[in-house]
C-alpha cells in the first residue's frame, strides 16, 4: 500500500514536472491521456488540445469501464444533431461504468471562436477534448481500420470489445450498440 | 448411380453458389483500385450535362467529391484550382462533383455552387450528384474525397483514393503530395507508391 502511495506520488510529480515544462495547465486527468499541447480555457470550461500520441491512450484503456467515443466538429451539422444523444446516454450510464468522450476535430484557430462558446452554450456535460493533428493518414487506422475519415463517427469499446460506426445515430441505435457491446451473455 | 448422383448435386450447388458469389467485395463498398469505373452524365453549373467520355483526349481525370460548405473542402480549393491548372493542360483535368443534397445542406446548392465557383473563378466543371447516385457507386464517403482515373482503352482505370495531400491546416507544412504523386507516377507509367490514403472530411449529407 505505501509503495503504491509512493508510486503514485511520484508519478503525479513527473507529470506535474513535464506539464510545467511545457507551461501547459493538467486537464483531463481521469482520462490518464498524454499531456495536450495546448489548453483553452473560458471561465470553468478546460479543453485540452492533443496530437494523436496524447489521445491515443483514450482509445485503448483497459480497466472496467467501457468508452463510448465521438469523433464531432461544430461545423458538422449532423454531429451537432446527434451531440444530446451522446449526452443523454452518458448522463443514463455514468453509474454503469460508462464513460463518454467527445473528440472535437474542429480546427485549431477556430477554438475560441467556435468551440468554446458552443461547449458553454449547449451546456455539454460530457468531456470535450480536441485532437489537432494533420498526419490524419497516419492515425485515422489507428482508431479504426476501416474508418474512411468522415465524420460523424463513433467508438464504442472496453477491454475485450470494440465497434466503430462511421455513421450518424440516433439514440436508440446509439443505446442499442452500447448494450450490444457490454452485453456478455 | 447413386453416388454419382450424389456427385452432380454437390457440383450443382457449388457451381451455383460460384456464379452466385459474384463479385469478391460488395457493390457498395465502391471502387477499389484497378476497378472500372462508371462513366456518368451529371448537370455543371453552367447548365450543361458532363460526362468523362466528353474529355476526348484526356488521359486520366481527378475526379473530386467536394462541395460549398465543409471547412476541409474549403481548406483545400485553393489546392484544387491549382492542381487543375498544374495537370489539366497534361491530359488529367479536374472534375469537380458536389455529392451533397441540398435539401440537407442548403448552402450546397445547385445556385449556390454557382456563386462559389464564380467566386474562385473555378476552371473546372464542378457537377451536381442530383440524384446521389454516383458517390455511392464510386465509394465516396466524404468531402474531400479524391479519385483518380486512368483512361485506358477498356475503361476508365481506378487508379488513386483519397486525400489530396497530408496537411489540410497549411499547404506550405505538407510533406506528402499524395494525389499530386499518383498523376505524375500515371504519367509516367510507373507505380503508384500510395493507392489509397485517409482524411478527416464532413461525411455526405
Amino acid at each position: 500500500m505505501k509503495l503504491c502511495v509512493t508510486c503514485l506520488f511520484f508519478v503525479i510529480l513527473i507529470s506535474c514536472n513535464r506539464a510545467g515544462k511545457k507551461g501547459v495547465r493538467k486537464v483531463d486527468e481521469g482520462l490518464k491521456m498524454g499531456l495536450p499541447k495546448n489548453v483553452v480555457t473560458d471561465g470553468a470550461i478546460q479543453i485540452g488540445v492533443y496530437d494523436f500520441e496524447g489521445l491515443e491512450p483514450l482509445l485503448n484503456r483497459k480497466n472496467g469501464k467501457t468508452y463510448v467515443v465521438n469523433f464531432w466538429a461544430t461545423w458538422c451539422k449532423p454531429c451537432v444533431t446527434e451531440l444530446p444523444y451522446f449526452e443523454r446516454l452518458g448522463e443514463k450510464y455514468k453509474d454503469s461504468g460508462v464513460e463518454v468522450v467527445l473528440v472535437s476535430l474542429d480546427m485549431p484557430g477556430t477554438l475560441d471562436k467556435k468551440l468554446l462558446p458552443f461547449v458553454k452554450r449547449e451546456a455539454l456535460t460530457s468531456r470535450v477534448v480536441v485532437l489537432d493533428d494533420p498526419r490524419q493518414n497516419d492515425w485515422i487506422p489507428k482508431v479504426a481500420e476501416e474508418w474512411s475519415g468522415a465524420i460523424p463517427a463513433t467508438l464504442i469499446y472496453n477491454k475485450d470489445r470494440r465497434a466503430f460506426y462511421e455513421s450518424s445515430l440516433t439514440y436508440t441505435e446509439l443505446e442499442e450498440n452500447l448494450n450490444a457491446l457490454t452485453d456478455t451473455k | 448411380m447413386k453416388p454419382l448422383l450424389r456427385i452432380s448435386l454437390l457440383l450443382t450447388v457449388v457451381l451455383t453458389m460460384g456464379s452466385f458469389s459474384g463479385p469478391s467485395h460488395p457493390v457498395d463498398e465502391g471502387y477499389r483500385i484497378g476497378d472500372i469505373a462508371e462513366d456518368f452524365s451529371l448537370i455543371n453549373i453552367d447548365g450543361k450535362m458532363v460526362s468523362l467520355s466528353d474529355y476526348e483526349n484526356a488521359k486520366g481525370y481527378l475526379l473530386i467529391f467536394t462541395c460549398n460548405t465543409c471547412p476541409y473542402a474549403q481548406a483545400y480549393e485553393d489546392r484544387i484550382i491549382a492542381l487543375d491548372r498544374k495537370y489539366s493542360k497534361m491530359g488529367v483535368p479536374v472534375i469537380a462533383i458536389n455529392p451533397n443534397n441540398p435539401e440537407k445542406s442548403p448552402r450546397d446548392s445547385f445556385e449556390e455552387m454557382k456563386v462559389r465557383a464564380h467566386q474562385k473563378k473555378f476552371a473546372f466543371p464542378y457537377l451536381l450528384d442530383k440524384e446521389q447516385k454516383i458517390y455511392p457507386l464510386y465509394g465516396a464517403t466524404r468531402t474531400p474525397h479524391v479519385f483518380l482515373l486512368e483512361r485506358k482503352t477498356h475503361g476508365n482505370e481506378v487508379k488513386y483514393i483519397g486525400a489530396i495531400d497530408d496537411n489540410y491546416q497549411d499547404a506550405a507544412s505538407v510533406e506528402n503530395r499524395y494525389a499530386e504523386d499518383a498523376v505524375n507516377a500515371m504519367l509516367e507509367g510507373k507505380e503508384i507508391r500510395i493507392t489509397t490514403t485517409k482524411a478527416i472530411g464532413c461525411g455526405i449529407k
